[in-house]
């Protein structure tokens, strides 16, 4: 029985024994000296593992009594989740080299993070979703203080720790009263305890559960943190958080609200509405008046989420879909527009001022205009993939009936869609300067491009992502 | 009343009176010796529950570690507490406020707090009468092989977060080097002159 189980949960063993190994290496070897290698060797093992659960996967199956499953919706997420860290690893190592940030425990606690992420959306126990999530939380909050002697760091380090602690505390309590009414922690049990209508104490319980959620998902109102957090860390950190961890925290939201509390859609519907609409106006409104690149990508990341649970919302197979495909896009844009980001510097000293991005396109013409077929996209502006993605989740929404949230979704991404063109204009219109003087290394240049070019092309057919999704979301909802 | 009503409410009210004055006490030293008070008699309650394994834990880990910790960063860090407790007096009726509505809702939920049907058949079922140790043994190390194991993993985060923030290699201090002394040389390590009087060097 146990090496079957085993056998399910090889991906996560190997990836927690080569982050194991890793670390003896280097600290009986170079130290430091092998950073650079040991980020190239981890996003390497990402990529392996990435296509190895890609391809290899079958059905669905479970291990240790239920606590892990195995299914195409884990996959998806886990597919994601490798491929976007690996980018993100693999694009940070350049800007963290010329700072003097590149420390081997970087790669290291970033795949324990992945772990914890691949358990998160594997969990079918409420105690593996916890143990997923501590994982993945406790690394991020050592990487997003990793430039120590920052204060703006070790704030956004500390900020994310204490709130993180709270939400935490906020799920457990909510993941006690759900095992007192339900009797188990097993996902399969709940669902079945819960049957079709939900007590008052339960109701409790599943508030607290999703409260605890939408904060690691950064979704208003448990949005506080993420601005600050996203200015202080490394830039290249607030590329991962931006991220990674976003596909997994919304993998493990569908997968509590469908495998736990599947019978009640009704129930859960009404806060993932809510969450949905109040992340989509805080995230469009409050970026307005950011001139901080990094706070306005926070904003931007907190108004995309409300878009994914907007998905979420419609509580149907096709909204799940759309989630994991609007997800998908969000994290190739993202990945694109971080790898620009860290890219801005001025002699030598990043520069995160959207000002400094003033007739950019004189300077660097392709770079511009890669930049901003990204903003373009994240807007939504229709020939782009980005707005592919906010399609398919109107589409789930006006499905399910929730039409005047799929028209409340189509003002916030109105007025979102101003602070992305600001952007635009000032490196097209803007006063002339010569704010930005950095050069890029070849493989950000490649991500960005990469990533402008397929917010353009993948309109065709979405690389094909769309049936796997869908495969996926039926996975969960049935 | 039974003895072990008795026992149950000497626990109780020593629990809620030690968590009382852990945050009202003035002196923070106060507060975390009323704060072991309070682990102590929730110890005390556990045993009465027939968890005697939990108690035992609450008294190593949090009595014996956790909490003489608490006391001793207390003492060696110089926190002016009153100055942190005005600052919070300003947020006071909020907190309560919001404390109070927290609490009529948790007392709606728990009023009519309602168990699903067959509760209890989900319930894991009784080890036969093996005693806690050994069948929390069992849970640990074989049902839950993979929870204990990810928790494993967590503490490792945990340590190498503490050293990638917190050690500084310094360059400028003496370290000893073991293979240097080994290979020292007595015959190299002096060399001697034969000054003639009255010439120095």
């Amino acid at each position: 029985m146990i090496s079957s189980d085993i056998q399910i949960v090889l991906p996560e063993i190997i990836l927690a024994l080569f982050a194991m190994g890793a670390l003896l290496g280097a600290v009986y070897t170079g130290k430091d000296k092998t950073a650079s290698f040991l980020t190239w060797l981890t996003a390497g093992v990402f990529l392996v593992l990435g296509a190895w659960i890609g391809l290899n996967g079958q059905g669905t199956q479970e291990a240790f009594g239920g606590m892990f499953i195995d299914d195409s919706f884990s996959r998806f997420a886990k597919v994601v989740i490798l491929f976007s860290a690996a980018a993100v690893l693999i694009v940070s190592i350049d800007y963290m080299a010329k700072r003097d940030l590149l420390r081997f425990e970087y790669p290291i606690l970033v795949a324990l993070a992945t772990v914890g992420m691949m358990v998160m959306v594997s969990a079918g126990d409420l105690m593996a979703l916890y143990m997923g999530l501590e994982l993945q939380s406790l690394a991020l909050y050592v990487v997003a203080s990793l430039r120590r002697d920052s204060a703006k760091s070790t704030e956004a380090g500390l900020k994310y720790f204490v709130l993180g602690a709270l939400s935490s505390g906020l799920l457990l309590y909510g993941a006690s009263l759900t095992y007192g009414f339900a009797g188990t922690t097993l996902f399969s049990g709940i669902l079945t305890a819960v049957g079709h209508d939900v007590s008052i104490g339960l109701l409790f319980g599943m508030v607290f559960m999703m409260s605890g959620f939408a904060f690691k998902v950064s979704a208003a109102p448990f949005h506080m943190w993420t601005p600050d957090v996203y200015e202080g860390s490394p830039t290249p950190v607030t590329a991962f958080f931006a991220t990674a961890p976003k596909v997994a925290a919304m993998g493990l939201f569908a997968r509590v609200v469908y495998d736990a509390f599947g019978g009640v859609v009704g129930d859960w519907q009404q806060i993932v509405m809510m969450l949905s609409i109040l992340s989509m106006f805080v995230g469009a409104i409050a970026a307005i008046g950011q001139t901080n690149i990094k706070r306005l990508m926070a904003y931007s990341s907190i108004a995309h989420m409300g878009f994914a649970l907007m998905g979420l919302a419609a509580g149907t197979a096709m909204g799940v879909e759309a989630m994991l495909v609007y997800m998908s896009i969000y994290v190739t844009m993202n990945i694109g527009t971080f790898a620009f980001i860290l890219s801005m510097e001025k002699d030598g000293k990043p520069v995160t001022e959207i000002k400094a991005l003033s007739m950019y396109s004189k300077k660097e013409p392709l770079k511009a205009l890669a930049l901003l077929v990204l903003m373009f996209s994240l807007a939504g502006v229709p020939p782009m993939l980005g707005f592919m993605g906010k399609l398919a989740v109107f589409r789930a929404a006006l499905e399910a009936d929730l039409v005047w949230l799929a028209v409340a979704a189509g003002i916030a991404s109105v007025i979102g869609a101003f602070y992305y063109l600001r952007v635009v204009y000032y490196m097209y219109f803007g006063e002339d300067s010569d704010a930005l003087d950095g050069t890029m290394s070849p493989v950000a240049w490649g991500m960005l491009v990469a990533s402008a070019v397929i917010m353009l092309v993948g309109i065709v057919n979405l690389f094909g992502i769309v049936p796997m999704a869908a495969e996926a979301a039926q996975a969960l909802v049935n | 009343m039974s003895v072990a009503a008795i026992a149950f409410y000497c626990f109780a009210l020593t629990t809620v009176a030690g968590g009382l004055f852990t945050v009202v006490s003035r002196n923070p030293v106060h507060s975390v010796l009323w704060l072991i008070l309070s682990f102590l008699s929730s110890a005390g309650l556990f045993v009465l529950l027939g968890a005697e394994f939990i108690a035992m834990l609450l008294m190593i880990v949090y009595v014996g570690a956790v909490a003489v910790l608490f006391l001793f960063v207390v003492m060696m860090l110089d926190i002016d507490f009153a100055e942190l407790k005005a600052e919070m007096a300003k947020y006071m009726p909020l907190a309560l406020l919001i404390g109070v509505i927290i609490l009529l809702q948790l007392a709606m939920a728990y009023g009519s707090w309602a168990y699903s049907d067959g509760f209890e058949t989900r319930l894991a079922a009784p080890q036969g009468d093996m005693q806690n140790t050994a069948a929390l043994g069992l849970l640990v190390y074989d049902k839950y092989i993979m929870l204990f194991q990810l928790a494993g993993l967590i503490l490792l985060v945990a340590m190498i977060g503490a050293i990638v923030l917190t050690l500084r290699h310094r360059q400028n201090i003496k370290r000893q080097d073991v293979l240097a002394q080994l290979y020292r040389d007595p015959a190299k390590a002096m060399e001697l002159k034969d000054i003639k009087p009255g010439q120095g060097l």
